[in-house]
C-alpha cells in the first residue's frame, strides 16, 4: 500500500512543439565533436561511389583499347579508393561513437538537473520503476538520434548531391532528371515511413497497454483467477490481446516495407531515364562514350546511397516518442519554488514543528489530500503518525521536506514558516527516512557516507550499532566495502530496512522523519525494526509514520490520520 | 547456430516457413540482380559500339526496367513476409508464456518478477524484430545470393570469378579471427560497461533520497564524470570491435577491385568484350553485399537471441511442487456428485508435509485437521507458521510432499481441481483488483450474474457505500492504472466476490494489518455474515473474528495445536471461549485497543 504523494506534473506549456528538434538543441553544442563523424560518413560512402564509378570508367576507357598510361591513374584511384573506404568507415564508426556518447554525457547532466527539482513528487516517473526505466532509455534515444538518423541522412545528402554534380557535369539534362528523382526519393521514402508511424503508433500503444495490464492481472492475479474458475477467461482476454497486436503489426507490414520499394522504383525510373537520355546525347556525338557508363553507374551508386533513409526515418519515429517525453519533462514546473530572499533555518539542536490549519491538494481541482491538520511536534519527543492508506501520511510528509506546497495553513520550525525559506535548509532541518529511500549500487559506506559526508568511522559505526546492523556489516567478507546491489537486491528486507534506519540516524537533523521504516517487511521482522527504531530516537524529535499498531507503547505521542484531517491525538506522559 | 536459435526454428513453424519464403525470395531476387546487370551491360555496350538505332536499346532498357520493378516487388514482399512472421512469431511467444503462467502455480512468485514479465511480454519481445526480419532473411541470402552471382560468373568471366571465389571465404575467415581475438577482450569489458551505464539509472532512482540528504547538486559533477567514464570505457572496447567491420569492408572494397583492374587490363588487351566486363563489374560488387549486411544485421540480432533465451527460461522455469496441474486429468474422479453435497463435505488434512522450494524447514510438518460441515474453524500463530499454506492445500494450490489432503473422504489430488474449486470461496489477504470495472471484479467467480446480484453482493459485504462514491460507482475500473482503493476496501470487494459465488466451503486469510478501525469493523461484521452457514476455515491474524469460531486452531512452526480435549466437531451454536487462543509468543505483537486512542 505504498501512496506517494501522486501529484501529477503540471501540463507542459508547449506541448508537441517539435520535441525532436528541442532534443536536437541539446545536443548540437557537440557539433565539433559530431561534424568530423559525419565528414568521416559521408566520405567512406562518397569513396565507395567514387570507386564504382572509376572503376566503370576504367573499363569503358579501356575497352577503346588506349596506351596503359592513359588508364594508369584510374588503376591507382581504384586501388585507393578502395583501400580509404574501410579505413574511412572505421573512422566514421569510431568518431561517430566518440562525439554521439559525449553528447549523451552532456546531455544526461541536462535531464539530470532538470529532473532534480522534480523529485519525487513533480513527474510521475518517481512513482513507477518501469516509467524510470523508460526514461533513463530515452535519454539514449538521443544516441540513436545522431548516430542512426542525422549521420547517415548527411552521408546520404553527400552522396546524392555529389552524384547529381557528377552527372549535371557530364550531361546537364542527365543531371537535372538524376537529382529530382533523388529529390523525390529522399523526402518521399522517409515521410512514408513517418505518416506510417504516425497513424498505426496509437492503436499499437493501446494495444500494448491493454495487455499490460492483462498480464499483470494473469501473473499477480493468478491465485485469484484460479480460485475463482476465471483463469480461461482472463487467458482468453490476454490472447486477445496479442492477437490484436499482431493484427496491427501485421497491417502494418503492408505498409514498412513500402519506402524501401519505392527508392528501387525510382532508382529504376532514373536508370532508365538517364541512360535513355546518355545514349541519345551519345548518338548525338555531344556525349563521349565512357561517360555513358559513368552516367548509368552514377544513377546506381547515388539510390544505393539512399537505402538506409527508410531505416533512419523508422528510428527518428522511435525517437520522436522518445524526445516528446523528454520535452515534457523538461517544461515540468517543480511544484516547489525557492522563495527569491530565503530566511535562514537552524540546523542544530532538536527543533519543535508547529503546523496549522495545514491543506494540500495533489491537483489544483482535485480534493484535498491534506484537509486543516494542526499538530505539534514536540522537540524531543517521537511522535507516531497512524493512518490508513491514502490518509495522507506520505503527503505530510511530503509537505515538511517542501517536495509539495500547501496552500493553506503554516508549518513553522523554530519560529520560521517553512514557505519563506530555501527547500534545500528546509531539508537539512527535517529528513531522515522517505518512503521512496533508495539503497544505491555502492559499498555500504558509500551508502551511509550520502546522509554525512564528514563522518567518521566512529560515527557510522555508532549510526550502525543503533540500528543493529553492525553486527551484520562486520560479519561480512568485505565489511563496510561490500557493495550493494541494485536498490539493495543483494541484501533481506530487514537489513534494508535497518541500512536506511542508519542513514537517517548518521544524518541526525533536528527533526527526524521516518515514513514506513517497515513496509515490505514480514510482521517479525518489522516488530523488531519497529522497536529499534522507537529505542534508537529515543530523546529526538521525531515524526514515525506507520500503519503498524505494534508499536505504540513506546511512542511519546500518537496521532491518527483519516482522510486527511488528523483523527485523534494521544499524548503519552513520560 | 545457437541452440537457442535452433529452438527457435524447431518450436516456432512459422520461423521456419519465412527462412523457406526467404530463401525463395533471395533466389529469385539473385536472379533479378543477374538479369539486371546484363541487361544494363548490354544496352551500355550496345550503346558504346554504335548507337545509331535506338529501337533495340530501348526495348533493352523496358525490359531493365521491368526487372528492376520485380526486384522492387519482392523488396517489398520481403519486408512484408518477415514483419508478419516476427508478428507471428512474437504472438506465438507470448501465447506460450501466457499459457506457462497459467500452468504455474497460483501462489505468486517473487513480486519482482511481475515487473519483468510485463516488459518481457511487451516491450521485450521487441528486440526479436531486428532477428527475425533483419537478420534471417539476410542469412539466407548469404546461402543463395553469393552462389548465383559465382555460377554466372564461372558462365561469363570465370578467370573473375576465381577472383570472387578466393577472396569471398576471406570475409568469415578474418571475421572469424578478428571476432576471436576481441571476444575475451569484450567480455572482459562488459561488465564494468554495464556498471557504468547503471549508473545513471541508479542515480536517477535514488533522486529522492540524494535530496533529503542535500546531495543532489555534488552528483549533477558524478553523473557527467561517469558518463564521460563510461564513454572511455566503450571506446576502448568499440576500438576492437570495429576491426572486424574494418576488415569486412576493406576486404569487399578491395576484391571489387582486384576484380575491376585485371578486367580493364584484359580490355586494353582486347582479351574481352565490354559487354562482359560491364557484368563482371556490376555484379562482382552483389556477391559481397550478403556477407556484408550480415555482418551488420548480427549486432542489432544480439538482443533477439537474449530475449528468445529468457523466454525460454521462463518457459523452462518448473515450479515443482504448484503444479497440481501436472496430474492427469484422466486419474481424477469427477466431482460433480461432490458438488451437491458440498455443504455436507468433511474437509481432512491427513499427516500432511509440505516442502516449500527453496526452503530447507517443511511449511507444514504432519498436519491434521478435520472439518466438519459448517464448522468455523479459526487459525491462529505467529506469521509463518503454515496458516496460509493450510488454506493453499485446502484450494488444491499446494500439493503435499507426503500425506493426503481429503474433500468429502476423496483425495484432492485426484479431483479436477477447477471442479472442486468452484465449491470453494477464497478470500486472501491481499486479494487483486483486476484491469476491469469494479462489478466485474465482483463477477469474477460468476461473469453472467446480473447487476442487482452485484449490487446485493457488495451491500451483504458493506461495500456498497464506499462503491457509490467512486467516480463511475460500479463502472469504476479498477486495476494499476485504475482507482486506487484502501486495503480494507480491497478486501471487501474481495468478500463481495465470495458472497456472489456463494459457495458452500469458505477459505478466507484475514488481511494483516493496516485497517484503520471503521473498516476493520465493517470487514468483520461482513466476514461473519458470509461464514453463517458455510464451512469456514479462516486465518485470524487478529482477535475480532475469534469470537464468531466454533474452534480455534493455533499453527506454530507447521504444527497444528490441536486441543485433544475437544471434539472435531463443535456444535455451531457454541462460540469459543477466548480463553482458548494463546497466542504463541512470536506472535505478531499485541493490537493496542483502538477506542483508547480517541481523546
Amino acid at each position: 500500500m505504498t501512496t506517494t504523494p501522486s501529484l501529477v506534473a503540471a501540463p507542459a506549456p508547449q506541448r508537441g512543439s517539435r520535441p525532436t528538434l528541442r532534443l536536437l538543441r541539446h545536443l548540437l553544442p557537440y557539433w565539433r565533436r559530431l561534424l568530423p563523424a559525419a565528414l568521416a560518413s559521408a566520405g567512406s560512402d562518397l569513396a565507395a561511389a567514387a570507386l564504382m564509378a572509376t572503376a566503370a570508367w576504367l573499363i569503358t576507357r579501356a575497352a577503346e583499347q588506349p596506351p596503359l598510361a592513359s588508364v594508369s591513374v584510374a588503376i591507382v584511384a581504384v586501388r585507393a579508393l578502395a583501400l580509404g573506404r574501410g579505413a574511412l568507415r572505421y573512422a566514421d564508426r569510431l568518431l561517430g561513437h566518440d562525439g554521439v556518447l559525449r553528447a549523451v554525457a552532456g546531455f544526461r547532466t541536462r535531464v539530470y538537473e532538470a529532473l532534480v527539482p522534480l523529485a519525487p513528487a513533480g513527474t510521475p516517473a518517481f512513482r513507477s520503476g518501469d516509467l524510470l526505466t523508460r526514461l533513463v532509455d530515452d535519454v539514449d534515444a538521443a544516441q540513436d538520434l545522431l548516430l542512426r538518423v542525422l549521420i547517415p541522412a548527411a552521408a546520404a545528402t553527400a552522396v546524392a548531391v555529389a552524384a547529381t554534380g557528377a552527372a549535371t557535369a557530364l550531361l546537364p539534362q542527365a543531371g537535372v532528371l538524376l537529382g529530382l528523382l533523388l529529390a523525390v526519393a529522399g523526402l518521399l521514402a522517409p515521410a512514408l515511413v513517418l505518416a506510417l508511424s504516425r497513424r498505426t503508433g496509437p492503436a499499437e500503444k493501446a494495444a500494448r497497454s491493454e495487455l499490460a495490464a492483462l498480464t499483470v492481472d494473469v501473473t499477480q492475479g493468478a491465485a485469484d483467477l484460479a480460485a475463482y474458475g476465471a483463469r480461461g477467461r482472463a487467458e482468453e482476454r490476454v490472447r486477445g490481446a496479442s492477437a490484436r497486436i499482431a493484427a496491427l503489426e501485421r497491417r502494418g507490414a503492408l505498409t514498412t516495407s513500402l519506402a524501401s520499394a519505392v527508392v528501387l522504383l525510382l532508382q529504376a525510373g532514373a536508370l532508365v531515364g538517364v541512360t535513355w537520355l546518355a545514349l541519345r546525347a551519345h548518338a548525338a556525338g555531344t556525349l563521349a562514350a565512357v561517360h555513358l557508363t559513368v552516367l548509368a553507374v552514377l544513377v546506381l551508386v547515388a539510390f544505393d546511397a539512399l537505402a538506409p533513409l527508410p531505416g533512419a526515418a523508422r528510428r527518428l519515429a522511435e525517437v520522436r516518442a522518445s524526445a516528446r517525453r523528454l520535452a515534457d519533462l523538461f517544461d515540468a514546473r517543480p511544484p516547489v519554488t525557492d522563495p527569491p530572499a530565503p530566511v535562514p533555518l537552524p540546523a542544530t539542536g532538536p527543533l519543535g514543528v508547529d503546523i496549522t490549519g495545514l491543506r494540500v491538494r495533489h491537483r489544483p481541482d482535485g480534493p484535498p489530500a491534506l484537509d486543516g491538520v494542526t499538530l505539534r511536534l514536540q522537540p524531543g519527543r517521537r511522535t507516531v503518525l497512524l493512518g490508513a492508506s491514502g490518509s495522507g501520511k506520505s503527503t505530510l510528509i511530503a509537505a515538511l521536506m517542501r517536495y509539495v506546497p500547501y496552500e493553506a495553513g503554516s508549518i513553522r520550525v523554530g519560529g520560521r514558516e517553512l514557505r519563506d525559506c530555501a527547500g534545500a535548509d528546509v531539508r537539512r532541518a527535517i529528513t531522515g527516512m522517505t518512503q521512496d529511500a533508495h539503497v544505491f549500487h555502492a559499498t555500504i559506506r558509500a551508502n551511509l557516507l550520502l546522509a554525512r559526508p564528514d563522518a567518521r568511522d566512529a560515527d557510522l559505526r555508532e549510526a550502525a550499532r543503533r540500528a543493529r546492523l553492525l553486527d551484520w556489516i562486520e560479519s561480512l567478507p568485505d565489511r563496510w566495502d561490500t557493495v550493494l546491489g541494485e536498490d539493495g537486491a543483494t541484501m533481506s528486507g530487514g537489513q534494508r530496512g535497518r541500512l536506511l534506519l542508519a542513514r537517517a540516524l548518521l544524518a541526525d537533523p533536528p527533526v527526524l522523519v521516518l515514513d514506513e521504516p517497515t513496509e515490505g517487511l514480514d510482521p517479525d521482522t518489522a516488530a523488531a525494526v519497529l522497536t529499534d527504531i522507537l529505542t534508537a530516537t529515543r530523546g529526538r524529535t521525531t515524526l514515525l509514520v506507520t500503519h503498524d499498531r505494534s508499536c505504540l507503547t513506546e511512542a511519546d505521542d500518537i496521532v491518527t490520520l483519516d482522510d486527511g484531517r488528523i483523527r485523534s491525538v494521544r499524548e503519552v506522559d513520560a | 547456430m545457437k541452440p537457442v536459435e535452433r529452438r527457435l526454428m524447431r518450436e516456432l513453424p512459422v520461423l521456419r516457413r519465412h527462412m523457406t519464403y526467404s530463401t525463395v525470395l533471395a533466389l529469385l531476387t539473385a536472379g533479378l540482380v543477374v538479369a539486371q546487370a546484363v541487361l544494363l551491360a548490354a544496352v551500355l555496350a550496345d550503346g558504346f559500339a554504335g548507337g545509331g538505332v535506338l529501337i533495340a536499346p530501348l526495348a533493352v532498357l523496358v525490359a531493365l526496367a521491368a526487372v528492376m520493378a520485380l526486384r522492387a516487388l519482392l523488396v517489398w514482399a520481403r519486408g512484408l513476409l518477415a514483419q508478419r512472421a516476427a508478428a507471428d512469431a512474437k504472438r506465438t511467444l507470448r501465447d506460450r508464456v501466457t499459457e506457462r503462467l497459467g500452468r504455474t502455480g497460483p501462489l505468486r512468485p517473487a513480486a519482482r518478477r511481475h515487473g519483468e514479465t510485463v516488459t518481457l511480454l511487451t516491450r521485450g519481445l521487441d528486440a526479436l524484430d531486428p532477428y527475425v526480419v533483419g537478420y534471417l532473411p539476410t542469412m539466407t541470402a548469404t546461402a543463395v545470393v553469393p552462389l548465383t552471382v559465382v555460377g554466372w560468373l564461372l558462365w561469363a568471366d570465370w578467370t573473375s570469378a576465381l577472383v570472387v571465389i578466393v577472396t569471398l571465404p576471406l570475409i568469415p575467415v578474418f571475421g572469424a579471427l578478428v571476432g576471436m581475438h576481441t571476444a575475451q577482450r569484450t567480455a572482459r569489458q562488459w561488465g564494468l560497461l554495464a556498471r557504468l551505464g547503471g549508473h545513471f539509472l541508479d542515480v536517477v532512482a535514488g533522486l529522492p533520497t540524494l535530496r533529503a540528504f542535500g546531495r543532489e547538486r555534488h552528483q549533477t559533477r558524478v553523473v557527467g564524470e561517469m558518463a564521460d567514464a563510461h564513454r572511455r570505457a566503450t571506446m576502448r572496447t568499440l576500438r576492437v570491435a570495429f576491426l572486424s567491420s574494418f576488415v569486412l569492408e576493406t576486404v569487399a572494397t578491395l576484391s571489387v577491385a582486384l576484380v575491376a583492374v585485371p578486367v580493364g587490363l584484359r580490355l586494353l588487351r582486347g582479351e574481352l568484350d565490354l559487354r562482359t566486363a560491364l557484368t563482371v563489374l556490376f555484379l562482382a560488387p552483389e556477391a559481397y553485399l550478403p556477407l556484408r549486411a550480415a555482418g551488420a544485421a548480427f549486432h542489432d540480432s544480439a538482443e533477439g537471441i537474449a530475449v528468445a533465451e529468457r523466454v525460454f527460461a521462463m518457459l523452462d522455469d518448473e515450479d515443482g511442487p504448484h503444479a497440481l496441474e501436472g496430474v492427469r486429468a484422466t486419474e481424477r474422479a469427477a466431482v460433480h456428485a461432490l458438488a451437491s453435497h458440498a455443504r455436507t463435505t468433511h474437509l481432512r488434512l491427513d499427516e500432511v508435509t509440505v516442502h516449500h522450494p527453496g526452503r530447507t524447514a517443511p511449511a507444514l510438518r504432519h498436519a491434521s485437521l478435520a472439518v466438519a460441515p459448517g464448522e468455523h474453524v479459526a487459525l491462529a500463530g505467529p506469521s509463518g507458521a503454515g496458516k496460509s499454506t493450510l488454506l493453499a492445500l485446502f484450494l488444491g494450490f499446494v500439493t503435499p510432499a507426503s500425506g493426503r489432503v481429503e474433500v468429502g473422504g476423496t483425495d484432492l489430488a485426484r479431483l479436477d481441481p477447477d471442479a472442486w474449486r468452484t465449491q470453494v470461496a477464497w478470500v486472501p489477504q491481499r486479494p487483486h483488483l483486476f484491469a476491469a470495472s469494479v462489478a466485474d471484479n465482483i463477477r469474477l467467480g460468476r461473469p453472467d450474474a446480473s447487476d442487482a446480484e452485484v449490487r446485493r453482493a457488495a451491500r451483504a459485504a458493506s461495500a456498497d457505500l464506499f462503491i457509490e462514491e467512486l467516480p463511475a460507482a460500479y463502472d469504476t475500473v479498477l486495476g494499476e492504472h485504475g482507482a486506487g482503493l484502501s486495503a480494507g476496501q480491497r478486501q471487501r470487494v474481495a468478500l463481495a466476490r465470495a458472497f456472489l459465488k456463494d459457495a458452500p466451503v469458505l477459505l478466507l486469510d484475514e488481511p494483516t494489518a493496516h485497517l484503520d478501525p471503521e473498516s476493520e469493523a465493517a470487514v468483520t461484521r461482513a466476514t461473519v455474515e458470509l461464514m453463517r452457514g458455510r464451512t469456514a476455515v479462516v486465518v485470524a491474524h487478529r482477535t475480532s473474528l475469534l469470537p464468531h469460531a466454533d474452534r480455534i486452531v493455533t499453527v506454530r512452526a507447521g504444527s497444528l495445536d490441536l486441543d485433544p480435549s475437544r471434539p472435531t466437531a463443535l456444535a455451531v451454536s457454541h462460540p469459543a471461549p477466548l480463553a482458548a487462543f494463546r497466542p504463541a509468543p512470536l506472535s505478531a505483537p499485541q493490537p493496542a485497543p483502538t477506542e483508547g486512542l480517541l481523546t
